[in-house]
């Protein structure tokens, strides 16, 4: 066994691609509810929901990337993310496993300030022949888009 | 040792609080020795607890101050100004340490050397004082007096004093460990009013195998007796009456030393009756329980989730006709009620955790300002959400720092105006409905509103056209903008450019609100309402669209019908006449987002309130009352105006509270 280390992350699909959080940062993964809408928000947050008696806001990933939106399907999942105190959830196309991505096989993401997908990546890690991109939980709560 | 750490801190604070208010009780009657003896108990005990959890700094300066207040109440040091302010440094350093302790876990490596020096040479400067000094007695005298005056005045209460000498076994090991076992036992029992050692040097093994104590109990002889007997290692026990001087003296036939002893000793215990009942004041330790935040927030939860699911069959009590499920409803409305009103009260605190630490704070402002103040205090007593008596503080301290600094003048000041030399400042504080009210008053300067209106020309808050109409009323507001400040200097204690907006925003922050009346010469009044608690409250809940909104009862006044006609508008707003007043109309759906419908004959309106001002809220129907639960929105959506919170509906579904505040 090579003595690299390893670290867990939740993987989930946006349009083609797939992407990854840090374990740490995910407390559960929940399917769409309904939400209320909070006026004169951002548009990349869609709104409210009620998880289990919290009030938890939800943030549209795709919108949140600069991507193209997409209707909410039976395959859609809220990705319930955690970073300090702040808990929010996150709406992705479908959720995927868990995996297990080295340290090593995890590349600095080129820097492109002007990308919001770029913007918002710590890493991109491979897993054979897959790339997954690790977001950076931190960058994905700042409120302008 | 950590699960003692909380205990240890929980108590200390209440030590220092005691010690607090002691010193402040002492500044103002040096002479009154029974609170020296307090106060020395206090240390001790603080002095015994840092000790056993190895603070060795905590325990070298609480011995220091031991050492200095043994010496006040030996009358080998006068008590003066100056020792009080180093006891106030004392305190302050020690409560520092127990921030320290509390945030860290451990002991802050400073050994508060000057302190300790300044105490010492206090210490030491009372005992090459003590020959020189005429008027006091030789030390053993005193004592002697003082100690058969606190006997007397037990046996006049029917208690007994009881003289016991004790042997401890040649092979006691740890001869102060097993004293302090002993004095711990008696203390359980009744008073150590004497020591031959002292104290003190018991705790340092200074002595040999015998020591011997004065104790005042209602226990009988025997009983003491077995107590003792049943601690290990100790040799021998006696025990003997003590008769109090007055008797034995009567015996004696040295007339005028007896004499001239009861005459002192009457006049000793009068006004010592008199500092008992101070000290009594001072002492009333509230019998309280302590309970971990997270547990009672929990037993919160579950009322909610009572309401939430109350509410839920409410719901379904529509659709089904059972009385019975009516029946069920109304029981459990009641039990919800019951609880949410059991578990608000053990959430409850006296506002004194928050007032107590006022009285030192207007001591030292107003020595540094050279002014005289007097503080007032009323219901302390009043209770308050315990999340309140965290976000009130700095308020409150805030506003205390401007009356100081800014409303009460110098006492010379204040004599050519025809006023008491002394400033008061009053804090009162009462329960007002679903609100606490609380009112800081003085009778300082008040406020120069044609100052207030030259300031606010000059940061461009107001236009000068504006300023010739405006009311005093309106000028109270602008003391409320950002960055507002009249003082005319920067002082250390105010005016840092940071004002009454800052006030404003921490009260509004917790659903509250804040007044200002002032009268030129006469004072300042501060009104903040806050609400009795922040989690459960009552709202009307409206439709706008499809969407539910909920507004909270506490700042509705009406609910009204506005017919499109009675709507005027001047520059894009509209208005309306309401009880011969105009008032701002909001329509609440543009202001969603929700883009305004064609225009109606009539519209249904809720009439709000923000403190004095008024507005109209359109909207487009009306659901009901309903208790709810407030969820907080969360830091991440901090940004997001108009909202105080969200709730859980009946059916599950979130629903917003307006922030009628922010919409006024």
């Amino acid at each position: 066994m090579a003595s690299t280390i390893q670290s867990k992350y939740v993987t989930f699909k946006l349009g083609k691609e797939y992407y990854g959080l840090p374990i740490e940062n995910v407390l559960s993964i929940e399917k769409p509810s309904k939400t209320t809408r909070i006026p004169n928000a951002p548009d990349f947050i869609i709104g409210l929901i009620n998880l289990r008696g919290d009030v938890i806001p939800v943030v549209d990933l795709r919108t949140k990337l600069g991507m193209e939106k997409k209707q909410v399907d039976k395959d859609s999942r809220i990705i319930i993310m955690k970073e300090k105190e702040n808990i929010v959830g996150l709406i992705v196309d479908s959720s995927k496993e868990v995996l297990d991505i080295d340290e090593e096989d995890i590349d600095k993401p080129p820097t492109d300030e002007t990308n919001a997908i770029i913007d918002c990546i710590s890493g991109i890690g491979k897993k054979g022949e897959r790339l997954i991109f690790i977001l950076n939980s931190l960058k994905l709560l700042e409120i302008r888009s | 040792m950590s699960q003692y750490l909380n205990l240890f801190i929980e108590e200390s604070n209440e030590h220092l609080q005691n010690m607090n208010d002691i010193l402040l009780e002492l500044e103002k009657d040096t002479e009154n020795i029974s609170l020296v003896n307090e106060l020395f108990r206090v240390a001790h005990t603080l002095k015994g607890m840092s000790g056993t959890m190895g603070f060795t700094n905590m325990a070298d300066l609480t011995h220091e101050m031991e050492s200095v207040l043994d010496g006040v109440r030996n009358n080998r040091i006068h008590l003066n100004e100056n020792i009080i302010d180093v006891l106030f440094e004392c305190f302050d350093t020690l409560d520092e340490m127990v921030s320290y302790i509390v945030e860290n876990g451990k002991e802050f490596e400073d050994n508060n050397k000057e302190l300790i020096e300044k105490l010492r040479e206090i210490a030491g400067g009372g005992k090459t004082s003590k020959t020189t000094n005429s008027h006091t007695k030789t030390q053993s005298n005193y004592l002697d007096s003082y100690v058969l005056n606190v006997i007397e005045e037990a046996q006049n209460r029917g208690l007994n004093a009881y003289n016991i000498s004790i042997t401890l076994s040649p092979d006691c090991m740890l001869k102060s460990a097993r004293a302090f076992v002993i004095v711990n036992t008696l203390d359980a029992i009744g008073d150590i009013v004497y020591s031959n050692p002292s104290t003190e040097d018991i705790e340092d093994e200074q002595f040999d195998l015998e020591f011997s104590l004065i104790l005042i109990t209602s226990a009988e002889k025997d009983t003491l007796l077995e107590k003792l007997n049943n601690i290990s290692e100790v040799e021998h026990v006696e025990i003997e009456l003590v008769e109090s001087d007055k008797k034995k003296g009567e015996k004696e036939d040295d007339k005028n030393k007896n004499e001239s002893i009861a005459v002192k000793e009457d006049m000793q215990v009068d006004k010592k009756t008199d500092e008992k009942d101070k000290l009594s004041k001072v002492n009333k330790v509230t019998k309280t329980v302590r309970v971990d935040i997270d547990r009672l927030d929990n037993l919160m939860n579950l009322a909610s989730e009572l309401i939430i699911i109350k509410n839920r069959m409410e719901d379904l009590s529509g659709t089904s006709n059972k009385e019975d499920m009516v029946q069920a409803i109304e029981s459990l409305e009641r039990i919800t009620t019951n609880l949410h009103n059991a578990v608000m009260k053990v959430r409850m605190v006296p506002i004194e955790r928050v007032f107590n630490r006022f009285p030192r704070m207007v001591r030292d402002l107003s020595k540094e300002l050279n002014k005289k103040v007097k503080l007032n205090m009323y219901g302390e007593n009043t209770e308050v959400d315990r999340t309140v008596i965290d976000e009130i503080g700095d308020p409150l301290i805030h506003l205390i720092r401007n009356s100081l600094d800014h409303g009460i003048e110098y006492p010379q000041e204040r004599i050519k105006l025809g006023k008491s030399e002394e400033g008061n400042l009053t804090l009162k504080a009462y329960p007002d409905g679903n609100n606490v009210v609380i009112e800081i008053s003085d009778d300082g300067s008040g406020i120069d509103f044609e100052k207030v209106k030259k300031k606010s020309i000059e940061k461009g808050l107001i236009t000068e056209q504006e300023a010739e109409n405006i009311t005093e009323n309106e000028l109270v507001n602008v003391l409320f903008e950002p960055g507002f400040s009249t003082s005319d200097e920067i002082t250390e204690i105010s005016g840092r450019g940071v004002g009454l907006d800052v006030v404003k925003n921490k009260i509004e922050s917790i659903n509250g609100t804040i007044e200002l009346e002032s009268q030129r010469h006469r004072g300042t009044k501060f009104t903040i309402r806050i609400p009795l608690t922040l989690a459960i409250i009552q709202v009307l809940l409206v439709m706008l669209r499809d969407e539910i909104y909920a507004i909270p009862l506490s700042s509705i006044i009406e609910i009204i019908t506005v017919k499109k006609d009675n709507i005027r508008s001047i520059h894009e707003q509209e208005i309306m006449l309401y009880r011969g007043k105009t008032i701002p109309i909001v329509r609440l759906d543009k202001l969603m987002g929700l883009g305004s419908e064609e225009l109606l004959d009539e519209y249904v309106a809720v009439v709000v309130r923000k403190g004095e001002k008024l507005a109209v809220l359109l909207v487009d129907n009306l659901i009901g009352q309903q208790e709810i639960v407030i969820k907080p929105l969360g830091k991440y959506l901090s940004f997001i105006k108009h909202f105080s919170g969200a709730t859980i509906l009946g059916n599950g579904d979130v629903s917003l509270i307006l922030d009628v505040n922010s919409l006024v």
